[in-house]
């Protein structure tokens, strides 16, 4: 395929807010899904159970809200809301599962409003640890791993083995590898992978069978650099906050015509969540515990044990050249509003430069963030290396 | 009019003056301090190690109601925090960054630990983040308390939370302190914790009498005060709720109301169950409006965050860090949606409510995101009137007393229009 092709497949799977994929996917391998919110889960334990992690990020600005609303206050970010449209106008009848991670109270709670109102369906609240040590939060953690296997191997009726698990976990490994090289490739020549594409491409991590995905990235990057394609005088950002309520497609497109190059960012963080390579071992679940613990990104819902706070961001910066940082927030989202100030500490003491803004999944303008971002990007350019 | 205090109320006023007292001096006295937040509170530890707590939430609560938040507030935007995040970190930061004067006008010290108890909400883990930075990096606590997503404790959650009691908290408070762990001191406080616990279910438990001697929301606040913060675990504190439950009994006996800022209700016109937290900023007036109506709050959710005891959990001394662990683990908003819908249910019923209210707090996404849907379930389960209602816990900018007050009125009337319909039926 064209990296045309690829693009044009990734947003079709994008736009399939009925799961259609999902659907065929469970029909020809008469098998189940199970449904996932942001940010991380361990999905190479659905995977050793037969079954296909379904990512669900809400319905961005694909669907028009009409039940939604009568249960969230105006003051609640949007995802949980989109995703309740999508689960009573039955769009997520096709998942036997949801998985709702420990990220922030909303999510926590909508856990709970899943279980009351779709009571067919296994809920899932992940509580992960966020004491680090192996005899203390380790424990717990495979405690909870455990139990997440166990259930899977009920819910599609099979014995999931060591064998299984570690030949999931080797797929997984591969998939983490080939976006680390996709994201290296775009901090070296971000023409050759505009912001927008990776992002398509990340999303198509929502749904597509991991082997599938993964041959899909490595078809994308063989294309892409064959491409010709303008190279521009940008500046090269990292945008943060955006790891759980994902921002529309058109406002990555902006942000990319206000002038700037997205050179790290922190959307579809599940994918990227572990650090390099979960071990193949005689005890997987003792493995994805351990990279869990010590082979993780920061990010907000992480307890910041080191009080190194900032310190991952500013290598970020760093590592993807980057001239400054954008740092973009769903409205009402705690956990990215709370970690904007302490980052911002971080970056004044290493005098990298900022901008922040405000946005929800269906924001429709982006003339104000655009022309932002622009003034941001000029000022970068004009005063940078001053 | 002029209103009697009870001998209870002088001793709170007396305990809390004592405590904050002592923080002022706890610098020179060499007392060591400890910032903790109120659900999951480890007390009798802490005291245990004769270090001295200080609560967050309550310098924020304290500060709305000497209508000091407002500037907090603006002081922590200027630095930066959002308009949409919890109202209470941004009191709280904005305290610390014009001083630190505490609610009795003295300074408070700064933490010599900050024990992050996570219990119940998310924003806890950013707030001591938040301080942890803002004081350069002191010592810090992570106490991960696991959520109750399934509706209740299982024996790895005690474990691990006492595990991290054992091998991170005790020995993070003996550095600190310089003090050796004393596992006896520790029972007598549980012990006492105890003591106090059976009668502040005796006085929560006392609103199921008609007429209601107490206001279990407007009221139970004060009634929490002691046992959710500094004083669980000491004598002051068994004290305290020993006068309380008496004088309340007293009032039962004499089949009288709950007591108000305007004197005595006499008249119980709507017994209410209400969920989430008070607004702060204008608590009286707030409270105005419900006895003004005659309506009295016979059991609310929110004096449940500092630990649910009705259920029969009690801190005891025979098993001092898992009773902690459970005591952390069965706070309120611990709780998953589920559970906190059939406490709901239960007090409603359990207390012959004629209705239920949420007052929905605009930053607390861990009260708040959820509630409309528990207001549906409590109305088709219940069949009783539910109202809803919006407000801040601090930020006066988001308390509007007139629109308030309509819903209310309105509500008040869907409730009447309730007993008529069951009287013609
Ligand atoms: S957008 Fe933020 S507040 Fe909303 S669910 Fe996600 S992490 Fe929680
Ligand atoms: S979010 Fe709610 S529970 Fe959490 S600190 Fe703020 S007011 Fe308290």
């Amino acid at each position: 395929m064209s990296v045309k092709q690829i693009i044009k497949k990734c947003e079709q799977l994008y736009n399939d807010i009925d799961l259609f994929y999902v659907q065929e996917w469970k029909e020809k391998h008469k098998s189940r899904a199970i449904g996932f919110m942001p940010v991380y889960v361990p999905r190479e334990l659905i995977h050793a159970a037969g079954m296909l992690p379904v990512g669900i990020m809400g319905a961005g600005d694909l669907l028009e809200i009409i039940k939604g609303d009568a249960y969230f206050q105006s003051y609640i970010c949007h995802i949980p809301r989109s995703t309740i449209e999508l689960g009573i106008s039955n769009r997520l009848d096709c998942l036997d599962g949801m998985l709702f991670p420990a990220i922030c109270d909303v999510i926590r709670n909508l856990s709970g409003m899943f279980k009351l109102m779709f009571k067919d369906m296994y809920v899932k609240y992940i509580d992960f640890p966020q004491n680090f040590l192996k005899t203390l939060g380790g424990n717990f953690y495979q405690h909870e791993l455990r139990t997440m296997s166990d259930d899977f191997s009920q819910i599609n009726n099979v014995d999931v083995n060591r064998d299984d698990l570690n030949r999931s976990i080797k797929l997984y490994n591969e998939n983490r590898a080939v976006i680390k090289e996709l994201y290296d490739l775009r901090s070296q020549n971000p023409h050759l992978v505009p912001g927008s594409e990776l992002y398509l491409l990340m999303r198509a991590s929502n749904v597509l069978e991991i082997t599938e995905y993964t041959a899909l990235l490595r078809e994308y990057i063989s294309e892409t650099v064959c491409e010709k394609r303008p190279q521009r005088d940008n500046i090269r950002v990292v945008v943060t906050g955006v790891f759980c309520e994902q921002p529309p497609l058109a406002l990555i497109r902006a942000l990319e015509n206000s002038g700037c190059f997205i050179v790290d960012d922190d959307w579809m963080l599940g994918a990227r969540f572990i650090l390099g390579d979960v071990a193949l071992s005689n005890d997987p679940i003792n493995a994805l515990a351990d990279a869990y613990l010590n082979h993780t990104v920061c990010t907000a819902s992480k307890y910041d044990q080191d009080g190194n706070k900032g310190a991952f961001l500013i290598e970020q910066v760093k590592k993807a050249k980057a001239e400054g940082v954008i740092f973009a927030a769903p409205s009402f989202c705690d956990p990215a509003l709370l970690e904007r100030p302490m980052q911002q500490k971080a970056l004044n003491r290493e005098n990298i430069p900022y901008t922040s803004f405000k946005y929800s999944e269906n924001t429709g303008q982006f003339q104000v963030i655009k022309e932002q971002t622009g003034t941001f990007a000029d000022s970068i350019k004009l005063w940078g290396d001053s | 009019m002029e209103v009697r205090k009870e001998k209870s109320m002088t001793l709170q006023k007396d305990m809390f003056a004592n405590h904050f007292k002592r923080l002022s001096r706890a610098g020179e006295e060499g007392r060591k301090v400890v910032y903790t937040f109120v659900p999951g509170n480890l007390n009798e530890l802490i005291r245990s190690f004769d270090m001295l707590p200080v609560h967050p939430e309550i310098n924020a609560l304290q500060s709305a109601m000497r209508k000091k938040s407002a500037n907090y507030i603006r002081e922590a935007e200027k630095h930066g925090h959002s308009e949409d995040v919890c109202t209470y970190v941004k009191c709280d930061v904005g305290m610390m960054k014009t001083g630190n004067i505490g609610p009795t006008g003295e300074k408070l010290p700064d933490p010599d630990l900050l024990l992050l108890s996570y219990t119940g909400c998310f924003t806890f883990m950013k707030w001591f983040e938040i301080l942890r930075q803002e004081y350069n990096n002191p010592p810090t606590v992570m106490l991960q308390v696991p959520y109750q997503s399934d509706g209740k404790i299982t024996p790895e959650m005690t474990n691990y939370v006492a595990d991290q009691l054992r091998d991170v908290v005790v020995p993070a408070m003996e550095k600190v302190s310089g003090t050796e762990f004393d596992a006896e001191k520790l029972r007598t406080f549980l012990a006492s914790s105890a003591r106090a616990e059976d009668d502040l279910v005796a006085i929560l438990a006392s609103a199921k009498n008609k007429p209601s001697p107490i206001d279990a929301y407007f009221g139970g606040v004060y009634y929490i005060g002691p046992i959710f913060t500094a004083f669980r675990g000491f004598d002051s504190c068994e004290e305290y709720y020993r006068v309380l439950r008496a004088e309340i009994e007293e009032r039962v006996n004499n089949g009288q109301g709950p007591i108000t800022p305007e004197g005595q209700m006499s008249e119980e016109k709507y017994r209410l169950v209400v969920e989430g937290p008070p607004n702060w900023t204008s608590f009286r007036e707030f409270w105005k409006m419900f006895y003004d109506e005659s309506a009295v709050i016979v059991a609310s959710s929110y004096t449940k965050v500092g630990g649910i005891y009705d259920n029969g959990f009690r801190h005891d001394p025979a098993r001092p860090f898992e009773s902690l662990a459970d005591y952390c683990l069965g706070c309120y908003t611990n709780l998953n949606l589920p559970s906190r819908i059939d406490l709901l249910e239960k007090y409603i019923k359990d207390y012959d409510a004629d209705g239920f209210l949420i007052n929905s707090i605009k930053s607390c996404n861990s009260f708040s995101a959820g509630q409309l849907l528990i207001l549906r379930e409590l109305e088709d389960r219940t069949g009783k009137a539910g109202g809803f209602i919006e407000s801040d816990l601090v930020d006066p900018r988001y308390f509007s007393p007139a629109n308030i007050k309509n819903r209310l009125e309105s509500y008040f009337q869907m409730i009447d229009a309730k007993r008529r319909t069951v009287r013609n039926a």
